[in-house]
């Protein structure tokens, strides 16, 4: 029998301050009055930047391994976590007002969403299996109870059972895949993993069709065709501001998931999982920017158009190389960054009473407020690949990553239904800026902390894309590191 | 005095920083806005007279180059640079700036500030494009051009202008895209993204016949050559009279550049192999397009549709080139097709610039393009008739114009390689005649045909000051191209060295 010894908790100190202030909100919120909700939301921001400051001050450039190799603190999961927190941050300022004005303010919502983040921070940091799916159900379980948030709402309702029923398959996927590794490998460390197929035939029929079940997994989380089915319902069904997290941050977390289990456990089965990548990218691609075009709801459009992105995102990852690696991270965060604030925007144009969620609210809104047509213009030209925006720069690095293994047609196809893409977008800013608004529609009356976040958000994407180095450069040393 | 001054950036910042400031003074007064718009555009103008006034017409090697890391991580440099392909038009883009300004001066009436705006920063851009020595940040420019574009069409246009900004914008795109990827494969050849280590790089045939369709694609939506020429009528009959314009007179001499910058230096072997069919695509659109034209009820049509055709010149000089070489050996007979394509471009902006003016001025009057609503404006515009029978003359090819300096070098060069080739383009010359004259005489001349026509009242003096310097121009070109033809000569002479050796 050996000694116990403790873990070095240090590394994962943000993770364990966010899990008690989860408590701590959730015990305050319950002897609040609901006149003080104010300060649960306090709190809860007030978590979100203690936690990213913790986070910060861990050593930027070592790779930890903790909890016995479950638990692994390197560049890139500090770099993901820092963009979890930003990003959710800004979901939870922009879902504020929102939840106000429908009623349903209520303090779940915030312990729901930091048990989420938490989630998403853990998932990050898994260097095992087992940790990977203890911070998946985590994140998940929390979604799915913020999508039926709403209890009035029978389309909400819908969605989150949708969710629910689709989201447990995708995890017994999952979990089916990482036994057949288990059994294969006699291991669930993802170093250890890593190292038995380096050492061992990767033709193994085990690991193989392993990886098949972890990659049908991580489709489905990530939406990727054709796992696809709940994205379009769930961004439909769920409140708003739900649905402005559920798309935002998440991709961050599923983006490292993707990494963590394809990338650092199953490099050397790289020529059994790319041509699987290649077809869900593909897939996704076509189908997300096609059905794109069909979409009157702006947040069932915007759901395509993110199945769309999941493709785009993939084809870094399957090239394979550094670069590609790195080329999906900055995607990842961009994506993030980006959708945060278009669905903000969607937020921005809804008010007590009456959601925006047709193509057609943003009719004549240059007439209204030419400051938040031009955000408008900022985060549909970004979506679209155009530059100067930052989105544009994501696409570049994952063509860029597809040509340089000589994979062109696979460039040419994603650049000709990014065009197919870009009409969608484009009918947005048209309703923005050339058409004229409906005469009942009142004035943008948003709380000044949603406009300010909501210009610094959107200007973000603007000051990336004329000046994307940087945040390029951190993901590149991250992925190399 | 100026040799310290970072020159080509401040043709391509001063513009966009420029348009800024005017967006922030769109809460003031109107007065204001024009005012500071016009500052600016002017100020960029008196920059470009600078870079011109410094130009080195001896030698072709890039000048006032510019270098700064950008993204080290992804080597994409702020490199800039200029010979004697884009000074030409970056000056033709800071002075038409100066006149989209001034055009529209009283006429735009709503949402000023955005309009005057849109039009610095795409003078910005434009100058970028022409500037730019790395293929990335060309790419940057030549596609946040489109949104201002976009805009303009889109927000002060005609009835169908949704229609139009949209089928501007997905057109473009789509060619651009495929730029995209030929920088990219470029990339991971040569390990760069300067375009002069694009030129420099050897490249199989295959891939050069790729990139060669994939670079035609892109540039020939810009140009725009037949069958993708689509989009520009009805961009051209939607947009306000200064997008008209700026369509008109730069953005396609775009993929004119894009052909000197990309195609013909990069994959000269394969553009040697498929010469004949962008020579057949120039001669369609010489020809069938003048005919097309012929049948146009709307003037603003009528010009686009020209317009096409008189590029079809430019990419039949660009392309004529292998086959003079070809045959006679002779790279001082092919120069004289490029030069002629260039000259034509310039004075193709001039005159169609001026055309589209034209028109607008009309319009600002009667609110309609149909030819039929017109009748003879003579009687009571008689300065603007003269004006306008002058342009109408260049349009068609005039000696002495500057119409006529370029399609006839191009018809010479021509010469050179086939009767029939040089016989079908000079068809222009009848073509466009004809159908030039025509609308001119069903417009200008006549009796007076309606109540509206009679209450016209001729050009005022901010209207006269256009036209007379755009005349101006049209006639200096057409007697004295000189100080154009000299600025590029040794461009020409470098670039055709270039392309007549084998990259393979």
């Amino acid at each position: 029998m050996t000694d116990f010894i403790a873990p070095d908790f240090q590394p994962a100190v943000a993770e364990i301050f966010l899990l008690t202030m989860a408590c701590v909100v959730l015990l305050v919120d319950v002897y609040l009055p609901a006149s003080k909700r104010g300060i649960t939301y306090v709190l809860t921001q007030l978590s979100l930047l203690i936690g990213a400051y913790l986070t910060l001050s861990l050593p930027m450039t070592e790779t930890v391994i903790t909890f016995n190799g479950s638990y692994i603190n390197d560049p890139m999961a500090l770099v993901l976590k820092l963009f979890i927190y930003l990003v959710s941050f800004l979901a939870f300022l922009y879902a504020r007002q929102y939840l106000v004005d429908r009623g349903i303010y209520r303090g779940e919502f915030y312990v729901l969403g930091l048990f989420a983040v938490l989630g998403m921070l853990v998932m990050v940091s898994a260097h095992s299996y087992l940790t990977i799916y203890l911070g998946l159900e985590l994140l998940s379980l929390s979604l799915y109870a913020m999508v039926a948030f709403n209890r009035d709402s029978s389309l909400s309702a819908e969605a989150a059972m949708k969710y629910f029923v689709l989201g447990a398959i995708a995890s017994g996927m999952l979990l089916y895949g990482m036994s057949m590794i288990y059994g294969a490998t006699g291991t669930l460390d993802i170093g250890e993993i890593a190292a038995f197929i380096a050492a061992n035939d990767s033709d193994s029929v085990v690991l193989k069709f392993g990886v098949v079940f972890l990659v049908v997994g991580i489709a489905f989380k990530l939406g990727a065709v054709p796992f696809h089915m709940w994205i379009p319902d769930v961004y439909q069904g769920a409140p708003t501001a739900v649905t402005l997290f559920i798309s935002s941050a998440p991709k961050i977390a599923a983006f490292a998931m993707l990494m963590r289990i394809l990338v650092d456990s199953a490099q050397g089965m790289h020529v059994h999982w790319q041509d699987m990548l290649i077809i869900l990218a593909v897939l996704s691609i076509i189908v997300g920017n096609v059905v794109a075009i069909a979409q009157t709801n702006i947040k069932r459009m915007l759901g395509y158009s993110t199945i769309a992105h999941v493709g785009f995102l993939l084809l870094g990852v399957l090239a394979g190389t550094a670069e590609g690696y790195a080329a999906s991270m900055f995607y990842a965060i961009v994506y993030a960054i980006t959708t945060a604030a278009g669905f903000g925007l969607v937020i921005l144009l809804s008010r007590a009473g009456y959601d925006a969620e047709n193509i057609s609210d943003f009719k004549g809104l240059n007439k209204r407020s030419p400051w938040f047509a031009f955000m408008v213009m900022i985060v549909m030209m970004s979506m679209a690949g155009v530059p100067p925006f930052v989105g544009f720069w994501a696409k570049l690095q994952v063509l860029q990553a597809v040509v340089s293994i000589e994979l062109v047609w696979l460039a040419i196809l994603a650049v000709l239904l990014s065009v197919v893409g870009a009409f969608y977008y484009l009918r947005i800013i048209k309703f923005t800026y050339f058409d004229d608004a409906d005469e009942h529609v009142p004035e943008i009356a948003a709380p000044v902390d949603v406009k300010i976040a909501l210009s610094f958000n959107s200007l973000l994407i603007l000051a990336l894309g004329i000046y994307p180095s940087s945040l390029m450069a951190l993901c590149v040393a991250s992925i190399a590191a | 005095m100026f040799d310290s001054l970072p020159l080509l950036s401040l043709v391509i910042w001063l513009p966009i920083i420029g348009g800024v400031v005017v967006l922030f003074a769109s809460r003031g007064e109107v007065g204001l806005q024009r005012l500071l718009a016009l500052a600016f555009s002017v100020a960029t103008f008196l920059i470009s007279i600078l870079l011109y006034s410094g130009f080195d017409v001896a030698t072709p090697q890039m000048q006032f180059t510019e270098f700064a890391a950008w993204i080290p991580s992804f080597n994409v440099n702020y490199s800039l640079g200029i010979d004697g392909f884009s000074m030409p038009l970056i000056l033709l883009t800071t002075f038409f700036t100066v006149i989209v300004v001034i055009a529209g001066w009283e006429v735009i009436k709503k949402h000023v500030a955005q309009y005057m705006a849109a039009f610095l920063i795409m003078e910005g851009l434009m100058n970028g494009v022409f500037a730019s020595l790395d293929s990335v940040l060309f790419y940057v420019f030549w596609e946040a051009m489109l949104i201002p574009m976009f805009l303009v069409i889109g927000i002060w246009g005609g009835q169908r202008r949704v229609y139009a900004a949209i089928k501007f914008f997905l057109y473009t795109f789509l060619g651009s895209v495929l730029l995209l990827v030929s920088i990219l494969y470029l990339y991971f050849e040569t390990g760069s993204f300067a375009i002069l280590d694009f030129h420099a790089q050897s490249i199989g045939m295959t891939a050069q016949t790729l990139m060669f369709f994939a670079f035609l694609i892109a540039f020939a939506v810009k140009v725009p050559m037949w069958p993708v020429h689509t989009w520009l009528p009805d961009a051209h009959v939607e947009a306000p009279t200064g997008g008209s314009i700026i369509l008109a007179a730069i953005m396609l001499k775009l993929g004119a550049y894009g052909f000197i910058r990309f195609l013909l230096p990069i994959v000269p072997d394969a553009a040697a192999e498929f010469d004949w069919l962008v020579i057949t695509l120039s001669l369609i659109a010489i020809v069938y397009i003048a005919l097309v034209a012929l049948a146009q009820e709307d003037m603003k049509k009528l010009i686009a549709y020209s317009s096409i055709a008189h590029m079809g010149f430019v990419t039949l000089g660009l392309f004529v080139v292998f086959s003079i070489f070809r045959q006679t050996g002779d790279i001082a007979g092919a120069a004289l097709g490029v030069e002629g394509a260039m000259v034509q471009m310039i004075s193709h902006g001039f005159i169609s610039g001026a055309l589209f003016l034209c028109v607008g001025v009309m319009y600002d009057r009667m609110h309609s393009r149909r030819i039929s609503d017109y009748g003879g404006v003579v009687n009571t515009m008689p300065v603007f008739a003269g004006f306008m029978v002058l342009f109408a003359l260049a349009n068609t090819g005039l000696p002495g114009t500057s119409g006529f300096v370029g399609e006839f070098m191009v018809i010479l060069s021509a010469f050179q390689v086939s009767f029939w080739i040089a016989f079908l383009a000079a068809l222009t010359l009848i073509l466009g005649a004809a159908y030039t004259l025509w609308m001119v005489k069903r417009v200008i001349f006549g009796d007076v045909a309606n109540d509206n026509v009679a209450k016209l009242n001729d050009v005022n003096s901010r209207e006269f000051w256009l036209l007379a310097v755009l005349a101006l121009a049209v006639i200096l070109l057409g007697v004295w191209p000189a100080p154009l033809v000299d600025v590029m000569h040794s461009s020409v002479d470098h670039f055709l060295h270039h392309i007549v050796t084998s990259k393979l």
